[in-house]
């Protein structure tokens, strides 16, 4: 398998990415690199091997259902480029 | 030729827990703007996220209680897409491995319309997973930008999928309903619609009986139960009418609007919300282990279904009765600790819930955790019914009084002098007399003027100052006019 300019285009389009065709081609070049070695994993027998989803043999560890976090508003808000009555404020988005 | 309607629910639950599902924020409601927003809630660098064992013994609770699987071993995964009041860029969600597989749910609908009986329905629950809130965007005046408020970010969510098994609006409405009493009732969520607490989106299509499934538009969002039959009602209406007019039907997303009672395309899925889920690198596989199933099983409380059963199948309740007995926990409770061990009284004991005391409870905008009289109060006067003490008219006189201003059914019964006459003696006396004072309508009774009986009776109990058993005055009334 390898992807062509517009899934490349695609891909970026979803995660907002600006890239000039010169970019587009360094990535499609990257990725289908990528391809030729997912092609070469996918080519081992895993026949009775249960898919892992994680690359440690561990389990998720829980956290007890308690308030832990105190309001540290003003520290966060500190940084952020825009702030008024307690929001971030960001460009407009109209569905 | 007839419709078919086919409607599937994805029903959002905000869990009941004190904190986020991935970090120690508090996520009480009505707090100021991002004072519930900690680094983990706003997505800074670095931050990594700790699974909240509330929320899942949440999800376990809800399994059990709809008879699904638990997983043994469930993942959490990412959900991408861009919006900004979802921080990190994506949802963290399950996708394959839920926590909760399939069960089901039986309702009782009420159809809307016509002389339909009321009749029971097993919906099955495709599944149901653990995921994260987003924050809330705020269109409000902020020279042209939107303001952000990410204190729900990370809220925890249980979003319970079921099969397009239902086929009308009564049908959807009757299994919402059910499902918010079932949530509330074992305790995972407060089901307050108002704040959000309990979100519908529901998937609607038709289609000509024995065709395959119709492309289905789906509704939003909606946040009441009367919205979500307008709802239904209208989109069905407008997929016919677009169908039998030549069109097709899109796949769509879309919002109802309340004032104007109609549904409206949001966006298109031109760009198919490609949301590229993959396993979550920073949560490691959920484990639950049997013993922990268990133990969550011993603590669940007899489900409404079960107990309804148990109304109409000891107590001789109808199912009517039992149903609205059993339409939250609190009147359930209220009903068991008013009967107590009268279990003969089980009748008497829910026509007073259901009547009186629901009016009342009406008409004073309260809910029955705010009830004025307890349980034990209105136990007490079914007592004094049952035993004689009282008669009906004389019940209604003690229960005013308790919900105006308080105290025990026998206090109420001494203080106003509520306590009816049955000693036979003492009504002979009373019916003795009334029949020598009225020698002509006694004749007139005799000859066969039947309907006078009431007069009698009328006389007996002004003379008793309405105290007197009416079922004994009766009896005695009768055998007296007879001679």
């Amino acid at each position: 398998m390898s992807l062509s300019t517009a899934d490349v285009e695609k891909v970026a389009r979803l995660a907002r990415l600006a890239m000039n065709d010169q970019e587009l081609q360094a990535a499609q070049a990257q990725l289908n690199n990528i391809f030729g070695l997912i092609a070469e994993m996918q080519a081992v027998d895993t026949k009775g091997v249960e898919p892992m989803s994680h690359s440690q043999d561990l389990a998720q560890r829980l956290r007890e259902d308690r308030v832990t976090e105190p309001n540290q508003r003003e520290a966060f808000q500190a940084v952020a480029p825009q702030v008024e009555q307690g929001l971030y404020l960001v460009p407009q988005v109209i569905e | 030729m007839q419709w078919e309607i086919v409607i599937g629910l994805e029903v959002h639950t905000q869990l009941s827990t004190n904190t986020k599902i991935f970090s120690g924020a508090s996520t009480a409601f009505g707090a100021e703007p991002n004072t519930q927003a900690d680094a983990v809630s706003i997505a800074l660098p670095g931050v990594l996220p700790v699974l909240n064992k509330g929320a899942v013994e949440r999800a376990i609770r809800f399994g059990l209680a709809t008879g699904a699987h638990i997983a043994n071993r469930s993942v959490f995964a990412r959900k991408n897409y861009f919006y900004p009041d979802l921080p990190k860029g994506y949802q963290i969600s399950q996708f394959d491995l839920p926590v909760v597989g399939q069960g089901a749910l039986t309702i009782q609908v009420e159809p809307l319309s016509g002389n339909a009986k009321p009749y029971e329905k097993t919906v099955r629950i495709t599944r149901a997973h653990l995921e994260e809130d987003a924050g809330k965007s705020l269109h409000g005046d902020f020279h042209g930008m939107t303001g952000i408020d990410l204190n729900r970010a990370g809220t925890p969510l249980l979003e319970i999928v079921s099969e397009p098994d239902m086929c009308s609006a009564a049908e959807a409405v009757a299994y919402a309903k059910a499902l918010h009493t079932l949530v509330r009732w074992i305790g995972i969520c407060d089901g307050n619609m108002q704040e959000g607490s309990f979100r519908c989106d529901v998937n609607v299509s038709v289609r000509k009986p024995g065709q395959p499934l119709g492309t289905r538009r789906e509704i939003k969002n909606l946040n009441s139960f009367k919205f979500m039959q307008q709802a239904i009602d209208y989109e069905v209406q407008w997929q016919i009418d677009t169908i039998e007019n030549g069109g097709k039907v899109q796949q769509a997303t879309v919002l109802f609007n309340p004032d104007t009672g109609e549904t409206r395309a949001m966006r298109s899925k031109e760009d198919a919300h490609d949301y590229r889920y993959f396993p979550d690198p920073d949560l490691l596989p959920l484990e639950i282990s049997n013993d922990w199933i268990e133990q969550v099983r011993g603590t669940l409380p007899e489900l409404p279904q079960a107990k309804q059963a148990r109304y109409v199948n000891d107590l001789g309740l109808s199912t009517y009765d039992a149903s609205v007995l059993t339409s939250s926990r609190e009147m359930a409770d209220f009903f068991e600790a008013a009967l107590g061990d009268a279990s003969e009284q089980a009748k008497i004991c829910a026509n007073w819930i259901i009547g009186e005391v629901s009016a009342q409870l009406n008409r004073d905008g309260l809910d029955m955790t705010q009830c004025p009289i307890t349980a034990q109060q209105l136990g007490g006067m079914l007592t004094r019914i049952a035993d004689g003490t009282i008669s009906n008219s004389g019940a209604k006189e003690v229960f005013r009084t308790m919900w105006a201003e308080g105290g025990s059914a026998d206090a109420i019964i001494e203080a106003k002098g509520l306590k009816q006459v049955s000693d036979s003696g003492a009504i002979e006396a009373l019916v003795d007399e009334i029949i020598s004072a009225n020698a002509e309508k006694v004749a007139e009774y005799r000859s066969g003027k039947d309907k006078l009986f009431g007069f009698f009776v009328g006389l007996a109990m002004k003379a008793s100052k309405g105290k007197a058993n009416p079922a004994q005055l009766n009896d005695i009334l009768k055998k007296k006019l007879e001679g």
